[in-house]
């Protein structure tokens, strides 16, 4: 096959760092180019919508997607690339499992709206106006805005998924394995994980031969509190590091950097919850004698857990958010 | 085995079940579920014509799956499982769905739900069960000794059991001398025997028996290994004088200028600095009191040193320790009294004529401070008034919510003494209930009942009160009478609570045994394995499993040593069917099982220069706590493994169409 692959990249709800993490491939960028062909990047190739539209069905080889499904846009411009790519990668966590942006579920649709339009301290509307998803401009022309949809949600919640590329955001070096994999021809099982590790990160982490032979927590610290030894297994010094439910491949960057692992690789494959299966660790390392002190510690300490545990994950836990409504409309 | 072939066997229970629910409905729904080959439903499931109708399907049908709905399978699973052994098929390949407790029990109020709810029951065993595999387990060997913690009536009943049944025999002892409390009390109710009468000569035949080894004056630091072959580490304590050279003969006893408060006397004598704990300690051999020994506290004297004929004193000794290898452990290591100053309204520790139940004991034993005679401590005068109060500490929730299970006969034995030693002294019986349970305490009860001048008076004192002549006033509510009485007493007896000793929360955490919410060692069932915990090889003998009296401690001693006898003499231990194994393609090495693994049976080790845990198959009590801990699910139990269980969940999510 002489000629080159043809490949998709696009951005949803994404705060670009996903775009970055391509970039950031550097030199190998100027080789890969002389195995694929772009067509289609928003954010770095003028290509539009109509262009997409206009390509044959399945005639992109691969699309790679990142960011949550946020908007009405981004369904529709995700299962437009569906139809016409041969392979879908979700990219970066945000596609994976929904990542930050899947906080938001905590709240309802309206709550965000009047908070970010209304509420918030910062802003002046004396009106109340809330965004449209149709204004008239003059009268015969209106312009059209897409709407929030009421959840965020991972991108194998709207269209089906071929593989999945971990990280917030991917590192060069998963992101590179990933498109060895992908170019080279011997693709792996559908739903595979892409360029990571099947362990968790403690099985590449420097620190892990540090670890005491038992580790129960009396004390447990937020990072600022405490002065790391960065030679030590941080959970070990009583800062919660999320090394042990997330999957590696990503070379502990964070780890080595002195911060705690946040859980951005996702879960491994055989769990169904990463926070779920992070509470379920740590409560059992929490070495407390009654409930009452346990209680107080986590209300110290842990204060956001939704928001530690799921930072990445929310739309793909089994709780997914905020309950707006009957399951029958909850695609809206 | 790809071809999954289930046959389902609902039982009726008699009423139990049928009586609720229609068995032939949920027969019925089952035979319609995928991979169910045959069903049937019978009155009696467990009954031998029931359990031949099982065995002849699995022979005819060729089944590899059985699933019995009857009830509990703490009930009769060995009972099933023994059907498919005797086919020759694995075990575990039998799942029961318990519609008798989870069902009929609970819901007899809405029968048609009921019944629903186990046929959706059966259905998610119908779909576990292809997920079932075959589970076999692993012996090993035992070393054939025990090893016995505690000298007291306990541990020297169980060691004696256990050395006359040929087993080698350990016992260590925290003081100098084997005999516990029970050498301390003049006599034993009901029988009114002479206590060390009863117990000296069971001493010394544990001191002569050649399967005995007394490790006295030491203790336990250390318990590593697994049931059948564990590895112990004792501490001996310095004596600081060579037993191995000591004859016992006394000389630097009698000659030592030290004084100490006398411990076998409760506090009420004094001893010398180099003492023996009582005149007929086994093994009779001195220790010396670094604390009050001139000696060490002044750097002068050592006239032990220089009478002692044999050449026996050694100040230099250090502490020693010992590995011992043993079998069996059997935990005799008895009580202690709760702390009575802890209940300030009585006065303990601050008036000299309120006295614990033990040292009453010491007053009236003929080898106590006052010689049998009953004195009060403040002055030696004999007490004309004598108060007894009960529960003491007990049955009261601001100390110990327990019973003492001994207060009552103790107090009708105290009142023996008295009326013995001074017939016309008066005694007032202060009781919250008299419990008279055991053999003979109801008579015992009824002798003093009726006596001249024993009053009992159903309450508990409010406040004790002394006077300037050390005799003490307070006041109690009988709530027989309804009337207040106001009582003066020369002498106050306490008949208090009891708690474990203090090294029982370390000793435990070593054995890895649980305790009740007394904090008394959690035995493995209250009523039927209550000498046995879930640390298997660990056995309970006496009063560490909950308060006891000397009859009752006897017999669970006997029993524990039985069930150490038969531990030992079976040969083997057999792993738990219920193991957790890893994953090691997914396993990071993290370390977190082990660090909850309340058994220690996880280690991490070194496999390829990567760290992956590892079950140890012995330790292993398949408890799952590595398993909900496992951030990676890399670690799985077997019976209940992830997929067993979802496969479960999922078709109850379902629900039955």
């Amino acid at each position: 096959m002489s000629e080159k692959v043809k490949v998709a990249l696009y951005w949803c709800a994404s705060c670009g760092g996903c775009e970055e993490a391509v970039v950031d491939l550097g030199e190998d960028l100027i080789r890969l180019s002389n195995m694929i062909d772009i067509v289609f990047w928003p954010v770095a190739v003028d290509f539009k919508r109509s262009d997409v539209e206009e390509m044959p069905d399945g005639s992109i080889d691969i699309s790679f997607i990142n960011g949550g499904i946020r908007l009405t846009e981004h369904e529709e411009m995700v299962k437009l690339l569906r139809r016409k790519s041969k392979l879908v990668v979700a990219f970066g966590s945000c596609a994976q499992t929904g990542g930050v942006p899947g906080l938001a579920n905590l709240l309802s649709r309206d709550e965000i709206l009047r908070y970010i339009y209304v509420e918030a301290p910062t802003v002046v509307n004396f009106e109340g106006s809330m965004p449209k998803e149709e204004v008239a401009v003059t009268s015969r022309h209106k312009i059209e805005l897409p709407r929030l949809l009421k959840y965020v949600k991972a991108l194998d919640q709207v269209i089906d998924v071929d593989y999945y590329i971990p990280g917030c955001a991917p590192t060069p070096e998963v992101v590179r394995r990933s498109l060895e994999i992908l170019l080279g021809g011997k693709l792996p099982p559908k739903g595979s994980v892409l360029g990571a590790s099947n362990k968790s990160l403690c099985d590449e982490c420097d620190l892990n031969k540090t670890k005491p032979e038992k580790i129960l927590l009396k004390d447990v610290k937020r990072v600022h509190e405490v002065k790391l030894d960065l030679s030590k297994c941080y959970l070990a010094q009583g800062v919660i590091c999320l090394g042990p439910v997330t999957r590696g491949g990503c070379g502990t960057l964070c780890i080595k950097g002195g911060m705690p692992c946040t859980g951005c690789s996702g879960p491994l494959d055989n769990v169904k919850d990463f926070g779920a299966r992070a509470i379920s660790y740590l409560a059992s390392i929490l070495d407390y004698e009654d409930e009452v002190q346990a209680r107080k510690v986590i209300e110290e300490y842990i204060v956001d857990p939704v928001g530690w545990l799921y930072r990445y994950s929310l739309p793909k836990s089994l709780v997914r958010g905020k309950y707006q409504g009957l399951e029958s409309d909850k695609h809206e | 085995m790809s071809d999954v072939r289930i046959g389902v066997y609902v039982c009726h229970c008699g009423k139990n079940i049928g009586g609720v629910i229609d068995p032939a409905k949920v027969t019925e729904f089952a035979g319609k579920l995928p991979n169910v080959v045959v069903a049937r439903d019978y009155m009696y499931m467990c009954s031998s014509p029931g359990q031949s109708l099982i065995e002849e399907d699995i022979k005819r049908y060729g089944l590899n799956r059985v699933i019995v709905a009857a009830c509990s399978p703490r009930m009769h699973e060995p009972t099933f499982q023994g059907v498919l052994k005797r086919t020759g098929l694995n075990p575990w390949l039998l799942q029961m769905v318990n519609i008798r407790e989870h069902v009929t029990w609970v819901h007899d109020d809405v029968p048609q739900r009921a019944e629903e709810k186990a046929k959706e029951l059966v259905a998610a065993a119908v779909a576990r069960a292809a997920h079932l595999h075959e589970i076999t387990t692993e012996k090993f060997p035992v070393v054939s000794s025990a090893l016995v913690i505690g000298g007291g009536i306990a541990g020297i009943r169980a060691s004696l059991d256990l050395a006359n049944a040929g087993i080698k025999v350990y016992l260590v002892e925290k003081k100098q001398s084997i005999g516990g409390k029970m050498a301390q009390l003049d006599k034993t109710f009901p029988t009114l025997d002479c206590s060390q009468c009863i117990l000296t000569p069971l001493m010394v035949e544990v001191s002569r028996h050649p399967n005995i080894s007394i490790y006295a004056y030491s203790e336990v630091v250390d318990v590593s290994g697994s049931a059948g072959d564990f590895k112990v580490k004792v501490k001996l304590k310095p004596t600081y004088v060579d037993w191995d050279k000591c004859t016992g003969c006394g000389t630097c006893v009698e000659k030592c200028p030290g004084r100490a408060p006398k411990e076998f006397d409760e506090g009420l004598s004094n001893r010398k600095a180099i003492y023996f704990e009582f005149a007929q300690a086994v093994p009779r051999r001195p220790v010396i009191d670094a604390e009050h020994c001139l000696w060490f506290t002044r750097g002068i004297c050592r006239v032990c040193e220089k009478v002692c004929p044999v050449g026996a004193i050694d100040y230099s000794q250090k502490e020693r320790y010992v590995e011992l290898n043993v079998g069996a452990i059997v935990v005799a290591i008895g009580y202690e009294l709760y702390d009575l100053s802890k209940i300030r309204e009585y006065g303990y520790g601050k008036f000299k004529n309120v006295v614990s139940g033990l040292q009453f004991e010491r007053i009236s034993s003929a080898d106590g401070p006052t010689k049998g005679r009953i004195l009060r401590p403040s002055d030696g005068k004999e007490p004309k008034t004598i108060g007894i109060v009960l529960c003491a500490g007990s049955r009261d929730e601001k100390h110990k919510k327990y019973c003492c299970r001994y207060g009552c006969a103790a107090a009708l034995k105290h009142v023996y003494y008295i009326k013995h030693s001074i017939p016309d002294a008066k005694v007032l019986i202060l009781y919250t209930d008299i419990r008279a349970f055991g053999k003979g305490y109801e008579e015992f009860y009824q002798r003093f009942r009726g006596e001249e001048d024993v009053f009992f008076i159903r309450g508990r004192p409010a406040e004790i009160f002394e006077n300037k002549d050390g005799s003490l006033i307070f006041d109690v509510y009988d709530s027989n009478t309804g009337q207040l009485v106001n009582v003066k007493a020369d002498l106050v007896v306490l008949e208090g609570a009891v708690e474990p000793p203090k090294e029982w929360e370390s000793l435990r955490r070593l054995l890895k045994v649980s305790c009740d919410p007394g904090g008394f060692a959690l035995e493995l069932h209250p009523k039927l394995r209550p000498f046995e915990t879930t640390s298997d090889g660990v056995f309970l003998a006496g009063a560490i499993q909950g308060p006891k009296d000397i009859p009752d401690t006897v017999a669970h001693a006997a029993a524990a040593a039985a069930a150490a006898i038969g531990f030992l003499s079976k040969g083997y231990v057999e792993s738990v069917p219920y193991l957790a194994f890893v994953n090691e393609d997914i396993c990071s090495g993290c370390g977190l099982c082990a660090s909850v693994c309340p058994y220690d049976a996880i280690t991490i080790e070194e496999k390829e220069g990567k760290r992956v845990a590892k079950v140890n198959v012995i330790n292993c009590k398949g408890c799952g706590t590595c398993v909900a801990t496992c951030p990676s699910g890399a670690m799985q139990q077997n019976y209940f493994t992830d997929t067993q269980l979802l496969s479960e969940v999922v078709s109850l999510a379902g629900g039955v169409k």
